[in-house]
């Protein structure tokens, strides 16, 4: 057997065999399951009615304020003072308050007070409610045709339909909240697989050195071969991980969908509805507006509109070429030093690209053709993250193939270089590695 | 005889220094050969190169007349000084791992394996975690790593080290017998005794060139130094006086009748002069040439080597 494949497996199995990479295995998917199956049971164990006193003053909202966010509205004909006295004696959960002069700018002294705080939706229902109301008795008592001005309002707004028109003329819906949430998952997963296992690719190269045993080692095989063993070892370690990530977690979450959740219609599936709420955040030109039911369908129709396929395809070649390059960088440091507390000068500069690159995705989202986003996506040490936040919008193909043959480039290059450090590192003992040390082991001859 | 292995004017610089320069070696199959040095010498430099773990910067090396390449790896077993195992690792997942490394197949590997480990007596630590063994059981099984796919040249560096007398001696039978075998070893040490027990051939390496190279008898030969010990019963007066002008006295110590006496033999001057001249005299109870240890020989080229320009600095 060819030896790179020998130490492939060994740095492999050693890695598979061990608890820990078990226990995360196992635990990964229960916390991502728990992560998307807990609140939407807990909010179906929600049950309880929260009720709430109505005083009201003014006699305008009595008996009207629609019950909805599990709020039940009670309008006992009593004043404040009655009703806070007995209220601990009750079980409301909260009285509120409307002033009499509510109409002349008394609004401000609308008041909820609670025994225990009521929950942020069911606050802000009434608040929306009351608002509302008052706005249309208003309008009303001017002689202003709220209908009038529901269905003025009703045919000047709008949301802008985006499309994206290519070459052959054909247009294509676009969904810029989605694409953010599918760039954003996709480029926390390359940051951290890349983050995880390269220093596990470090640790490994340092627990070699200072075991000693490399020296055994390199007297059958060359530094090259048990460096690149070790990098595929270990990122073969990270995809094994990954898939039976995805296949538990999937495995679990239609298991627990079909138990737990049993007797709730969940049309869609959870999984990308999370997607895509991540993607709704960010987008700030949607915050606040109220979710309509028919919205998410539509998302879930637009979802299936993204070219998954070879997004998938991008999303697997910059997840490997970016650890590969990455990952070689690692191995050079720690065959640079000799403990773990030596690591953190070199680590810098390695980790600033890296963090960096996922601290301007929130930019490149806003403006995923801007200068910013073009230049960084084409940087070796950058692209891995900023193109997959990128490729959802859709990008070019002579981008992602300049981009891609260039991170391809920079992979081969760090290798080369990481091997020029390694091998002289690796033998290198109880010596204090400076940079410009490490520049002289670029030119010594194998 | 031919020669397992030659090295022809091996050269390496490092930066700020050379480690190597123009050291040639040549050692003869089936032997064992002994690298001498004082630490920081270039021993470590040249076995790196001999293991082809580093390239020299100039010069070549030949393994059985043909040039040292990677296929030559698999001849070749190499003991470190500073030994090390994967510690997580189960010893004989270990020892199959590097047997295959060294280019044997799985069931091959296992039985030899078997063998030595039946041979050592430590056939219950094959599925303990190398870290569960002392230093001393660890050692043995980085010993039988080396030797198990029968190299036919063995590279052993301090290999007595960490070892307590008795395995030291087992060990040291070990290799005696894969000489016997047909196997060369190259012996890198510090402790003379073992060179004088063990090698046949030397190469005395001082401040990264060669200084010294011959069988061990040989080079003992030549560095004897004229001095004959006598012990006798008589007057030391009168043995100082009937040695003529075949030898002068050195160091003596007399206890009334019984004397002892280092005699220096004047140039020119055979030992057989000296004693027909001295046996007239006293009444001789033993006569013998002084020959040096290796480890006299060791200190003096050294010392030779050091006293010319600058103090070399033996720490890495």
């Amino acid at each position: 057997m060819n030896k790179i494949l020998l130490i492939i497996k060994r740095e492999y199995l050693s890695r598979v065999k061990k608890k820990s990479f078990i226990l995360m295995t196992i635990l990964g998917p229960i916390l991502m399951v728990g992560i998307m199956i807990v609140p939407i049971w807990l909010s179906m164990q929600k049950t309880e009615i929260q009720k709430v006193e109505v005083v009201d003053e003014s006699f305008l909202f009595t008996g009207l304020i629609p019950e909805k966010a599990g709020v039940h509205f009670d309008y006992p004909p009593i004043k404040l003072e009655q009703a806070r006295k007995g209220f601990f004696d009750t079980d409301y959960n909260a009285i509120l308050w409307i002033p009499k002069n509510v109409l002349n700018g008394g609004q401000k002294g609308i008041k909820l007070l609670y025994k225990k705080q009521l929950s942020n939706a069911a606050q802000q229902h009434i608040q929306y409610s009351i608002s509302k109301m008052l706005y249309e008795v208003m309008l009303a008592e001017n002689h202003v045709n709220v209908d009038f001005i529901k269905d003025a309002k009703d045919k000047s707004e709008f949301t802008m339909l985006t499309m994206q028109v290519d070459e052959a003329g054909n247009d294509k819906k676009t969904n810029t909240g989605l694409y953010m949430g599918i760039g954003l998952v996709a480029a926390i997963m390359i940051y951290f697989f890349i983050f995880m296992y390269g220093v596990q690719v470090m640790r490994g190269v340092m627990e070699e050195k200072t075991s000693r045993i490399v020296e055994v080692i390199l007297s059958s095989v060359k530094p090259f071969q048990l460096m690149m063993g070790k990098i595929i070892g270990v990122a073969l370690v990270g995809l094994t991980q990954f898939l039976l990530w995805v296949v538990l977690s999937t495995t679990l979450y239609s298991f627990a969908s079909t138990t737990i959740l049993k007797g709730i219609d969940i049309k869609q599936n959870v999984a990308k509805e999370e997607v895509i709420k991540i993607g709704e955040n960010l987008d700030q030109t949607k915050m606040g507006k109220n979710e309509d039911p028919n919205e998410m369908t539509q998302l879930w129709n637009d979802f299936k509109s993204v070219d998954i396929v070879s997004i998938t395809l991008c999303f697997l070649f910059y997840f490997l070429a970016g650890y590969l390059m990455y990952s070689a960088l690692f191995a050079a440091i720690g065959a640079a030093v000799d403990s773990e507390a030596d690591t953190n000068q070199f680590m810098l500069p390695i980790t600033v690209p890296l963090i960096f690159s996922f601290g301007i995705a929130q930019t490149v989202m806003q403006d995923p053709e801007g200068a910013l986003a073009f230049w960084f996506s084409m940087i070796p040490l950058t692209s891995p993250v900023v193109m997959m936040v990128r490729l959802p919008f859709g990008v070019p193909a002579w981008e992602i193939l300049i981009s891609m043959s260039l991170l391809v480039l920079g992979f081969l290059f760090t290798t080369w270089l990481a091997a020029r450090i390694y091998r002289t590192g690796i033998l290198m003992y109880g010596k204090k590695v400076t940079w410009k040390e490490l520049g002289k082991w670029l030119f010594y001859r194998g | 005889m031919s020669n397992i292995l030659s090295a022809k004017n091996i050269v390496k610089k490092y930066a700020a220094h050379t480690a190597l320069d123009d050291v040639s070696l040549d050692i003869p199959e089936q032997s064992i050969f002994g690298l001498l040095g004082p630490n920081g010498a270039g021993k470590t430099s040249l076995i790196r190169i001999i293991n082809q773990i580093t390239g020299p910067d100039s010069g070549e090396i030949f393994f059985e007349n043909e040039k040292l390449s990677p296929k030559h790896v698999e001849q070749i077993g190499y003991l470190p000084e500073e030994r090390g195992l994967y510690k997580k690792m189960e010893v004989g997942e270990q020892a199959l791992y590097l047997a295959q490394l060294k280019g044997m197949k799985k069931a091959e590997a296992k039985k030899k394996l078997k063998y030595w480990f039946e041979k050592f007596e430590i056939e219950a630590w094959w599925n303990k975690k190398v870290e569960e063994l002392s230093k001393g059981m660890q050692q043995k099984v980085q010993f039988i790593v080396t030797v198990m796919h029968e190299p036919k040249l063995l590279i052993l560096d301090e290999p007595f080290s960490g070892f307590d007398p008795i395995n030291a001696n087992l060990i040291k039978n070990e290799i005696l017998n894969l000489k016997k075998q047909g196997s060369t070893i190259l012996f890198s040490t510090h402790n003379m005794g073992s060179v004088e027990e063990l090698c046949d051939n030397i190469a005395l390496i001082n401040r990264s060139k060669k200084i010294l190279d011959g069988t061990v008898k040989d080079i003992r030969k030549e560095n004897r130094s004229n001095l004959i010990e006598i012990e006798f019963s008589g007057n030391m007066m009168g043995f100082t006086n009937s040695l003529w002008t075949y030898g002068k006295l050195g160091e003596n110590w007399s206890e009334g009748e019984n004397c002892k006496a280092q005699i220096e033999l004047t140039p020119g001057s055979t030992s057989n002069q000296l004693l027909s001249s001295v046996l007239s005299a006293v009444e001789i109870h033993s006569f013998k040439e002084i020959i040096p240890s290796m480890n006299d020989i060791f200190i003096k080229k050294v010392g030779e080597g050091n006293s010319i320009g600058t103090q070399s600095n033996f720490t890495e």
